[in-house]
């Protein structure tokens, strides 16, 4: 059994694709540095993570396979699926090493499959940020949603969220992570806030730092989501299915 | 904005919630950077889900639900004793926009009671919508109802600056819509259906000659029928969408199963629950006629003019038509792949893109997604799944499979008892 280890990163999972050629290996796993080793292998080989090797990798691959399947393969790389850095090394390989046909459309080819498949979990994970993010107005003008998705995934949202609200300074915060961005109205920054406030510990602002009629509109929103329900035809599951209960804590229509 | 647009609100929320449309689809409006919001191609976003596990996308509101007509299906009918209420314009656009500034909807569906007149009522109607684009530069999505018997002139002013529009239909049969709505008839909505269209079809010929030809309707229009409130049958329902879907702009056809909101009107049926499972088999069959390519006929032929309660409707035909199977997974088109239970839109893609690398076995397949259990009596691929249904029989089939299915297994069924 052949293990490899690197740093987690996609430069480092494209240094493994290039080591795995230059010492004529297929290793049998891909560990991340908090996966655990088994207890028996054969051979250890720690990937350093070398920009002159990956972008070897990196444009090669970009004469393989299209725009899309390359895009689809950075989102997936998001994924929390520990056994997908090998499946991506053996789709990488595969693709560099094949002639003529593109590869990225074997949907019979497991690698290829997993690729598709983590892509769509990455992306339907950056999908309920634009459905389920909840900005509160603070009273100095700023709009404040906190946020916890399982992937790392607010850069690819936050785009849609500056152009959407152009006029309107926000804050999405990442709890989990610990880091977000901040827009002032014309320009976006990825923020880190140190402080430790009550709107950083629960994700909602206080009545102090609220805008005046933010409570409001609060509570017309509630009043609004209740009213439009029709009791007759009650399916608690399907609305637990379509908007995940990981959600609900920072939904304002879930509160109170 | 006080406390009492919050009871005015509710009432009119409430009024609004058997409308059951809530897509934002269908329209790309880009932020200029000037003004707020955009509208995101392809599908819409929605923000919420309520309890009854329905899409929250669009603030759906009627502007009042007094009227002057008395629809017996309609729980806002002027005969009936219940609390009514009407905001005012700048209530809904305010509403509307620090809703949208909160991400809580993608815009607005406003539709309305009649009162006055239609005119009257259109011309509000229009004005909300006006007032959200000049004033407020929203960019967000709006849907607006036409109120039938407006003017062409107060069609094509509200079309300016909506994304979509809709007449609802209610009733597939116009003898069936007289009896309950006499007030009523066809035309009533085909006419105003039909100056959406002219006006869409006349934005589109401008397109050609001229540069700067404002919008008219991009989203195109969108109907409903109530299902159950008329003896109607399903293949009444699936003629009638299929030849609305004929109308070049008609985007999506709704089904609204009936909730007995008018008990004491004996000119309806006494339903102690709407019919959940019917309307679910009348979207499945929509959705075949949308993306299968199904006809209405075959769906709903003329021997089985209602849907299986039991089978989905596409199993239902499978089962009718043994004749065509197995279809062979390597070699049948692309058409008659999208035929067999158990294989989606997305699979049958996958497969006739993966059949050109290697001849695809069931263990592909089932990793490509298709739902073996059902799949296996209608396909071959060149190994011994299960007996065909061509070697059994449609009976032995039907039992099978409706034998083996239990909630978790099929997320279209829906959850509750049919006793
Ligand atoms: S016109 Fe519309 S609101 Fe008025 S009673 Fe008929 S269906 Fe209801």
């Amino acid at each position: 059994m052949i293990i490899y280890r690197f740093d987690g990163s996609f430069d480092g999972l494209l240094s493994a694709v290039f080591d795995s050629f230059a010492r004529r290996e297929k290793p049998d796993a891909l560990l991340a540095p908090d996966g655990s080793l088994p207890l028996f292998y054969d051979l250890l080989h720690q990937v350093e993570t070398d920009s002159d090797k990956s972008g070897r990798v990196w444009r090669k691959l970009t004469k393989v396979i299209s725009a899309s399947a390359r895009a689809a393969l950075t989102s997936a790389f998001l994924t929390d699926n520990p056994e997908f850095p090998l499946l991506a090394l053996r789709f990488i390989s595969r693709a560099v090493t094949s002639s003529g046909v593109s590869v990225e459309t074997d949907f019979s080819d497991p690698a290829v499959l997993a690729v598709l498949k983590e892509c769509r979990r990455v992306r339907g994970e950056a999908h309920r940020l634009l459905q389920f993010v909840r900005f509160q107005k603070a009273a100095d003008g700023t709009y404040f949603a906190m946020i916890e998705p399982i992937f790392d995934v607010l850069p690819f949202a936050v785009n849609h969220f500056a152009d959407r609200f152009s006029d309107q300074p926000f804050i999405i915060y990442d709890r989990l992570r610990d880091y977000g961005y901040h827009y002032d109205g014309t320009e976006l920054k990825r923020v880190v806030i140190s402080s430790d406030g009550y709107h950083m510990q629960t994700g909602l602002l206080s009545e102090e730092i609220m805008h005046p009629q933010e409570r409001l509109f609060q509570d017309l929103w509630r009043a609004y989501v209740k009213s439009t329900a029709i009791m007759e035809r009650l399916n608690p599951r399907k609305q637990r299915q379509d908007m995940p209960v990981r959600y609900w804590k920072y939904l304002t229509e879930m509160q109170k | 904005m006080t406390e009492a647009t919050l009871e005015k609100l509710k009432i009119l929320a409430a009024a609004a919630k058997y409308d059951v449309s809530c897509s934002s689809s269908g329209t790309v409006r880009r932020n200029d950077g000037k003004g707020v919001g955009n509208t995101v191609g392809g599908v819409g976003i929605c923000h919420s889900f309520a309890a009854d596990g329905r899409c929250i996308a669009l603030l759906k509101v009627m502007l009042t639900n007094y009227c002057m007509y008395d629809c017996a299906y309609c729980i806002n009918r002027r005969s009936n004793d219940i609390p009514r209420a009407t905001l005012s314009v700048s209530e809904v656009v305010d509403i509307t926009m620090e809703f949208y500034r909160r991400n809580y909807i993608e815009g607005l569906f406003l539709s309305s009671g009649v009162v006055r007149n239609p005119d009257y009522t259109m011309e509000r109607i229009a004005r909300i919508a006006k007032d959200l684009r000049l004033i407020h530069r929203f960019n967000g999505y709006i849907h607006l109802k036409s109120i039938p018997g407006a003017s062409r002139e107060l069609v094509n002013e509200a079309g300016r600056y909506a994304d979509r529009m809709s007449v609802n239909i209610e009733i597939p049969r116009e003898q069936s819509l007289k009896y309950l709505a006499p007030e009523k008839d066809h035309k009533s909505v085909y006419e105003p259906m039909g100056f959406i269209r002219q006006g869409v079809l006349q934005c589109q010929e401008d397109k050609k000659k001229m540069r700067h030809v404002p919008r008219f309707v991009p989203g195109g229009q969108s109907t409903q029928m109530i299902v159950g409130a008329s003896p109607d049958t399903d293949r009444d329902i699936l003629l009638t969408s299929s030849a609305l879907y004929s109308m070049p702009t008609m985007r999506r056809v709704y089904y609204s199963g009936y909730v007995s909101v008018n008990q004491y009107d004996s000119r309806l049926p006494a339903l102690k629950q709407p019919p959940l499972v019917r309307e679910n088999r009348l979207y499945q069959a929509d959705w075949l006629m949308r993306f299968y390519q199904f006809k209405a006929e075959e769906i709903a032929d003329e021997g089985n003019p209602n849907l299986d309660l039991e089978v989905d409707p596409k199993l239902g035909w499978a089962l009718r038509h043994p004749e065509v199977f197995p279809v062979d997974i390597n070699r049948a088109p692309y058409e008659m792949i999208l035929r067999v239970p158990g294989i989606g839109v997305k699979s049958a893609a996958l497969i006739v893109s993966a059949r050109r690398y290697r001849h695809l076995n069931s263990s592909h397949l089932s990793k490509i997604g298709v739902a073996m259990k059902r799949a296996k009596y209608f396909i071959t691929c060149g190994e011994l799944v299960a007996p065909s249904i061509a070697d059994t029989s449609p009976e032995y089939v039907r039992r099978l499979l409706t034998a083996r299915k239990n909630r978790a297994e099929n997320p279209l069924q829906l959850s509750f008892d049919f006793s």
